[in-house]
């Protein structure tokens, strides 16, 4: 078992949890993410590593509820733990082998979009360490959804929070915050990491190619096994066929086909629906559902 | 007394039962069927189907024993050779191994010496008997990579010779393509596959799950931080090959490796599981191999109607002639000289369709087969729901890529010596689908035992 040595709810349906896991603390880069499984029965769940302590041996995870799964991951507690937890998987950053010269000559502009922040944590953070301040765009749909604020304020050159609803920070989604600091700001990048969710990245995309601004994205498609076995998480980034879970998860954002990727992961909706409301009604649920082994 | 120039019948489950559920198939002889047909074996003194062994068990010499009625010293003998007899018995290709070499098979049936391993490995399993291990260790730690066939055998043997092993597996379930890969109606995996593994922990190994050799640790680290002296890779097959047609990305296109993998290893043919698989109502899988074999009869039992599409005739099929037959009989239909040219897709990007054309033979490829050569102006649409693509693998590079010196071939396969599984990096060996792409459970533990040896000569003589 890998035991939660910290659980903490950061948002409505958003949690936080330090997980004991020293060979992953180990070996982790930024850009990198981690599988779970619960229990016996559970689902290994792609996880965007959001921290980690070599030393202490710990991986910070983030994740939103979306199915039934995290839901039951959400009531984790201190002291409770994961059946599984793999890792790190994918390949780290491409800024991570780059030349650390080089790299400080890149104005680099993040944008991270709900629990997008997560992922974007480590890599901005790993910049500040090597003596590189980028920019970050942090976008939430309301004041209350914005997470991990005090953490980048930290380690970002200058941060950018906005809201959908215009309760916190800015007012309008991260594309409009990015368009505004190029082309009214007087700002100018070399390159963009956009992650979120998908149809934000898309977006991004679609600004940054007009911008002419090359942007990196990470994708966080459906996967069973995370190591190149099953080809799930297929996605098609310009002419090729790329496995997210060896080949990325990170890609240029120019060549993703986000149309695609996103029917893919649209995949199981009717399946998800059916076990959260087979989770939301418990023992009382008795079919109906057509697919769960109810008494109908 | 039956004919003497046939096997005794195995019992199975009767198709139209079977082709609803995921139970075995095969129920394997009871000790008066399994004493009967060891009765017909002539004990040759040059044992030609021990020649066709991989493994080279003492066939005639456990045969013997159950002849007699002596099961726990036929697996006694079996054990000398293999650890994973009750999976063997099961899975092996005997036909064109042990039993098509039979004496027997020259007139009449060869002796069903498959069935009969089986059944002595199960009685060992019902009855644990427990397997020989060494007396001591001897202080040497050797890490193999991987816990399908060929790791387990590699590690079964090492531990018998004295080694400490540690059998590091990335998935969270020990036993690689047994438990993802062959469904549970061939391959039990609670009664079978876990008993068996539980067989090679008593040897004294140990076991890591959730460990990706080249992410969460690496090779090098294993020998430089660990004290590893010697490593055994058996990390398997790796990325699963598609066609490159049209629509192959559309919803309800899946490679046979994710289909089989949710059934098999996630159990989503089981609601009390939570990983869901969307079982088709009509299902198009493509290739004729074993895995193809097993995907359409898992689609089967989940309530689909299954088409077999295969480009070449039915004498090229490359599965197992058994798994053909236990295919047709439970309902799978064989499309064959068949060829996909694209997956139809309605607005929602899911699967409508395919467009396939006929094929016929033509003069004999590199394979020695006859070419599949498209008969212009036949195309046609089949209306499928889904389509599973079963057409191979290619390597995966998680280790390769992070690993000095480590050789591969132009197929990215590792490059490995066939007799002692040396690779181009001391103290490194090899063996399995990672060496020779996708092939068979018992050619894999051949090439662990073969390894075993090869790290046992290896560190004696350091």
């Amino acid at each position: 078992m890998y035991e939660i040595l910290k659980a903490e709810k950061l948002a409505e349906k958003i949690y936080l949890m330090d997980v004991h896991a020293p060979r992953v603390a180990k070996h982790c880069q930024p850009g990198q993410f981690v599988i779970v499984k619960m229990d016996d029965k559970g689902e290994r769940i792609p996880l965007t590593i959001c921290d980690y302590d070599r030393e202490a041996g710990t991986i910070t995870i983030v994740f939103q509820e979306v199915g039934a799964s995290t839901v039951k991951m959400g009531e984790l507690k201190q002291g409770d733990g994961f059946r599984d937890f793999v890792g790190p998987l994918g390949c780290a950053s491409e800024f991570v082998t780059e030349d650390l010269e080089t790299l400080k000559n890149k104005k680099m502009v993040f944008v991270a979009g709900g629990v997008g922040a997560a992922p974007v944590y480590p890599q901005v953070k790993w910049l500040h360490e090597h003596g590189i301040d980028a920019d970050v765009i942090l976008g939430a749909k309301t004041k209350s959804m914005v997470i991990l604020e005090k953490e980048l304020t930290a380690v970002a050159g200058n941060l950018y929070v906005t809201t959908d609803d215009g309760s916190y920070g800015r007012s309008g989604m991260v594309t409009k915050v990015l368009e505004d600091l190029v082309s009214q700001e007087g700002k100018s990048y070399d390159v963009c990491v956009a992650i979120g969710p998908m149809i934000m990245m898309k977006f991004v995309c679609l600004l940054t190619k007009k911008l002419e601004l090359s942007t990196i994205v990470s994708m966080n498609p459906i996967m069973v096994d995370g190591t190149g076995m099953c080809g799930a998480c297929r996605l098609q980034v310009g002419d090729e066929i790329k496995f997210a879970c060896v080949d990325g998860p990170e890609f240029d954002g120019h060549l993703v086909d986000f149309d695609q990727a996103m029917k893919r992961s649209q995949m199981y909706k009717t399946m998800e629906g059916r076990a959260m409301l087979k989770l939301q009604e418990g023992d009382t649920h008795h079919g109906g559902c057509g697919n769960c082994g109810g008494d109908n | 007394m039956a004919n003497v120039l046939n096997k005794v019948p195995v019992r199975e489950q009767e198709a139209k039962v079977r082709a609803t559920n995921f139970e075995e198939v095969c129920l394997g002889y009871n000790q008066e069927e399994a004493m009967e047909e060891a009765n017909r074996c002539l004990g040759c003194k040059n044992a030609k189907c021990v020649e066709g062994c991989p493994v080279a068990i003492d066939i005639p010499g456990f045969i013997k024993e159950v002849k007699e009625g002596n099961v726990e010293e036929a697996y006694k003998v079996i054990g000398k050779s293999s650890a994973l007899p009750a999976i063997c018995g099961r899975v092996c290709p005997q036909e064109s191994q042990c039993e098509g070499k039979c004496i027997r098979g020259i007139k009449g049936e060869p002796v069903s010496i498959g069935k009969l391993e089986r059944f002595v490995a199960d009685y060992a399993l019902e009855h644990d008997i427990k397997p020989e291990g060494a007396k001591e260790t001897n202080g040497h730690k050797v890490a193999v990579i991987g816990s399908g066939p060929s790791g387990l055998t590699c590690a079964g043997d090492l531990a018998k010779m004295g080694y400490e092993v540690t059998v590091f597996e990335a998935l969270h379930e020990l036993g690689g393509v047994l438990v993802y890969g062959i469904p549970e109606f061939r391959l039990p995996k609670q009664k079978v596959v876990a008993k068996e593994i539980e067989k090679v922990k008593e040897l004294g190994v140990k076991f890591e799950t959730n460990v990706v050799i080249g992410k969460s640790t690496t090779i090098d680290q294993l020998i430089e931080e660990e004290g590893f002296e010697a490593v055994f890779i058996g990390s398997g097959a790796g990325l699963p090959m598609f066609m490159g047609i049209p629509g192959e990305n559309a919803n309800g296109v899946f490679s046979a490796n994710e289909y089989l993998t949710r059934s098999n290893l996630m159990k989503a043919f089981d609601d009390s599981y939570d990983t869901p698989i969307a079982a088709g109502k009509k299902v198009a899988v493509v290739g004729g191999g074993n895995v193809a074999m097993d995907a359409a009869r898992t689609a089967l039992r989940l309530g689909a109607e299954v088409h077999i599409v295969y480009r070449r005739s039915e004498a090229e099929l490359p599965a197992r002639v058994e798994e053909v037959h236990h295919a047709k009989e439970e309902g799978v239909i064989f499309d064959i000289l068949t060829n996909p040219k694209e997956i139809l897709v309605d607005e929602n990007g899911n699967v409508k369709g395919m467009k396939v054309i006929k094929m016929e033979l033509g003069e004999p490829d590199a394979s020695g087969r006859r070419r599949p050569v498209e008969i212009a102006g036949s195309e046609y649409e089949i209306e499928v729901d889904t389509v599973i693509m079963s057409l191979g693998t290619s390597p995966n590079p998680l280790i390769s890529s992070t690993t000095k010196g480590l050789d591969t071939n132009r197929w990215k396969c590792i490059v490995a010596d066939e007799t002692s599984g040396k690779t181009s990096k001391e103290g490194v060996y090899a063996g399995g689908d990672a060496v020779t792409g996708a092939a068979t459970v018992i050619l894999a533990m051949g090439a662990g035992k073969a390894g075993a040896s090869g790290i046992d000569e290896y560190l004696k003589n350091k």
